[in-house]
């Protein structure tokens, strides 16, 4: 498991991948493991009002990375929905289910990892 | 071609918790839009039918059909336009595009949504299904995208979290006076603060309620609206935009590029700018929403519509009056006949038909955002 996004020839990091840049339309050249690197929260809330086969509460953050110079954001659950602040370093850690398979309105088999990276904040 | 694209009648059933379904709710609104028009169905040349989810909600799709053989509209050319919550914009474009182009001299636009039997953690599943993957994993909900996004903007810009209870005050007290709307119940500052929190820092009375509920109108080109109408309504511009599948990808979480750009392109289309808009109505499913739009379509400064909301200057007795209709807030959100019931307020204001809310207003224009801002509509009308 790895946490990708992507570089494009123009400089361009995203995260999730895509097929072509967002934002230039050019192919990626790269793909950025983002799961060995810390991150900033940039904001946060707590959800208590869950869907079908979440956690509930639960504490989202976007996260921004600096790769290289070039920032690139992504959203992820807060492990153990700990206190967190805006501006707090967190790295991800691997979870194996994020939310119980299934159980909403997508089926277990969909197109839908149901693992990924949670945040928690720097050792 | 170059027509002028008329809207000579408009209905809207009442919006609540209803026993119909959805091929009901859809019928009701259209049967009182061709009366409110006074359309006869065999003139009808196209229907588009606004909705986001009838087979996830309910199991039963192909509503456009339905709409049109219930109706009496056949051989009608139909269509059902799903843009998530713009649904009901997307349908006002569509309606647009018919008569424009020349395909269609009378259009009947239908939005409706039936949501309530599902409860609230089914219908929000369903909303989040709209979500990328990625999003999705995490359990990530439209109601908590508002929550990062309130917070993120209450941080950045020093505005006060009761300035965001004024909104929900302010469109409550609105919906008291629309007999159609969900809630026709004020509310305090003081309660709005003490409700449950959903995502911090939004409370209930942050968010929109969860509504069975349709809407139409009825398009025409003007040389045919004169023959219907003395007073009627002009769409001088619309606009559509798309934004980021992935919500954290947009470079500002404060600006929703979906409202600058659909703004813009229907300024440019009516050739006027936002000084000239004499009523909005704007998409409030959340009400940190109503005021990325106000600064989206350049309402007020960026970090500022808060300070226009503390003023008093969106009220309906205030310089703009936003969401006169109530508002998704306290009229309710029927996912697809939202953005239908937008465009019926300001049609009302604008023939002078909204009763007791009632403003004097020439030029309208209403918001409906898809998503969290993921695809937008905008519309501005004037009044003929």
């Amino acid at each position: 498991m790895s946490m990708d996004a992507i570089r494009c020839p123009n400089g361009h990091v995203k995260y999730p991948t895509h097929p072509r840049c967002p934002e230039c339309g050019e192919e990626p050249v790269e793909t950025i493991d983002l799961s060995d690197r810390t991150g900033e929260v940039v904001t946060w809330t707590e959800s208590t009002a869950t869907p079908p086969g979440v956690r509930e509460p639960n504490v989202l953050a976007f996260v921004e990375f600096d790769v290289e110079g070039t920032p690139v954001r992504a959203l992820g659950q807060i492990a153990d929905n700990a206190d967190v602040e805006t501006g707090d370093e967190v790295e991800p850690v691997y979870a194996e289910e994020l939310r119980e398979p299934g159980v909403g309105l997508k089926p277990a088999d969909a197109d839908q990892e149901w693992d990924g990276y949670r945040f928690r904040l720097s050792q | 071609m170059d027509r002028e694209v008329a809207i000579i009648g408009g209905s809207m059933t009442k919006f609540g918790q209803r026993d119909a379904w959805i091929r009901e709710l859809l019928a009701e609104a259209g049967e009182e839009c061709l009366t409110d028009a006074g359309v006869e169905p065999d003139a009808v040349d196209h229907v588009y039918v606004s909705n986001m989810a009838s087979g996830e909600f309910e199991g039963q799709t192909g509503i456009m059909n339905a709409v049109a053989h219930d109706l009496g509209l056949l051989p009608a050319y139909s269509q059902r336009v799903d843009q998530t919550s713009s649904s009901g914009g997307a349908g006002m474009y569509a309606a647009w595009q018919s008569i424009k182009s020349g395909a269609s001299d009378m259009t009947l636009l239908v939005g409706g949504e039936k949501m309530t039997h599902k409860g609230t953690g089914g219908a929000t599943d369903i909303i989040a299904s709209i979500t990328h993957p990625a999003e999705y994993k995490h359990g990530v909900t439209l109601p908590s995208f508002a929550g990062m996004t309130a917070r993120h903007y209450l941080e950045r810009f020093d505005a006060p979290r009761e300035s965001l209870a004024k909104v929900a005050v302010k469109n409550h007290e609105n919906g008291t006076r629309n007999p159609k709307a969900q809630f026709q119940k004020e509310i305090t500052e003081e309660k709005a603060l003490e409700s449950p929190i959903i995502a911090d820092p939004l409370r209930l009375y942050d968010f929109c309620p969860i509504t069975d509920g349709s809407a139409a109108l009825m398009f025409c080109p003007v040389e045919v609206a004169e023959e219907y109408a003395d007073d009627y309504a002009v769409v001088s511009g619309i606009g559509g935009a798309t934004d980021t599948h992935v919500v954290h990808e947009r470079e500002d979480p404060t600006t929703m590029g979906g409202v600058v750009d659909s703004g813009a392109e229907a300024y440019d289309m009516a050739g006027i700018g936002p000084e000239d808009v004499d009523v909005a109505e704007l998409h409030d499913m959340f009400t940190i929403l109503e005021f990325l739009q106000m600064e989206g379509l350049d309402f007020a400064g960026k970090g500022e519509a808060w300070k226009h909301v503390e003023e008093g200057r969106t009220a309906i007795d205030g310089d703009r009056p936003i969401n006169t209709s109530g508002g998704l807030k306290s009229k309710g959100h029927p996912l697809g006949a939202s953005g239908v019931a937008q465009g019926y307020e300001i049609y009302e204001q604008l023939v002078g038909e909204a009763g007791e809310r009632q403003v004097d207003a020439e030029t309208g224009l209403a918001c409906n955002v898809g998503g969290f801002g993921n695809c937008v509509i905008t519309t501005i009308m004037e009044a003929r």
